[in-house]
């Protein structure tokens, strides 16, 4: 059952902030560990930001079910450039260590579940979900 | 305005104002070390106006060390990682030595996973034991 619906729209910094705090709340909400939690909030982060700088501002939404299973979604849609080479973008960046290129590949990682893809209208559509458990 | 500290230094501290709107990090000048607060919802030009203020601070006390307290942040991104990361590097270019404190284990781990590093910065437990890290490698 759908507990936890919200739309934040990315265009700045605060957007990624609040993006953070609004789905560590959805997150809350279903009852995830500290380590889920920690993990899924990083990787939203990531891609909030992504959407910023790269995708020239987008929107977040994020929903909670309670049940089969008990989960976060959220779902980032931009209009921007989209990205050319998706299989690049996921792993460019994960040797150096020091974090430039990182975000993408690493967030796919912090997830249960991990969709990107471009939009027939133009720009980027990303899903994460992650689970209760 | 300084003020004494116990063993017989001074202490000053300035707050560091975001260009954004979100919340400002505490900066403290106690005992030649720099003690950097970031507070729990900075954001990206928060965290990198703070880098270059660290900057300014360092080489205006003369600071011999930067103590850099996350214990605020329940996450640590790339970027923030990257930044502190920078901070480091750039401290010890400016003759100074930095430790981090209160990182917390849910953040080490997704750092991990997240293929950061950041094995070259010292840790500390807390900000006493980051003190005399930076004590006992001075001289």
């Amino acid at each position: 059952m759908l507990i936890f619906r919200e739309t934040i729209a990315l265009s700045g910094d605060r957007d990624v902030v609040a993006a953070r705090r609004c789905v560590g709340q959805a997150l809350d909400k279903i009852g995830a560990s500290l380590l889920r939690r920690t993990r899924m909030v990083t990787a939203v982060s990531e891609i909030a930001r992504n959407t910023v700088i790269h995708g020239g501002g987008g929107e977040l939404e994020i929903t909670a079910f309670n049940d089969h299973p008990s989960r976060v979604e959220t779902v980032f849609t931009d209009s921007g450039p989209g990205i050319a080479d998706v299989a690049r973008a996921l792993s460019d960046g994960y040797t150096t260590g020091n974090g430039m290129g990182l975000g993408l590949g690493g967030a796919k990682r912090l997830v249960g579940e991990f969709i990107i893809e471009g939009q027939a209208q133009g720009g980027t559509r990303v899903k994460m979900v992650g689970f209760a458990r | 305005m300084p003020w004494p500290t116990p063993s017989g230094g001074w202490a000053t501290a300035s707050a560091v104002s975001t260009v954004a709107s979100g919340s400002s990090a505490a900066v403290i000048f106690i005992e030649d070390v720099l003690l950097v607060s970031i507070p729990d919802d900075i954001d990206d030009s928060g965290i990198t106006t703070l880098q270059d203020r660290i900057a300014e601070e360092i080489v205006r006390h003369r600071a011999r060390g930067v103590v850099i307290d996350i214990s605020h942040l329940d996450v640590v991104d790339t970027f923030a990682g990257r930044v502190i990361g920078q901070i480091a590097a750039m401290t010890k270019l400016l003759s100074a030595r930095s430790v981090v404190v209160g990182m917390r284990p849910a953040v080490a781990m997704t750092l991990v996973e997240l293929g950061m590093t950041l094995a070259h910065i010292p840790t500390a437990l807390n900000v006493r034991q980051a003190m005399k890290l930076l004590r006992a490698g001075d001289g």
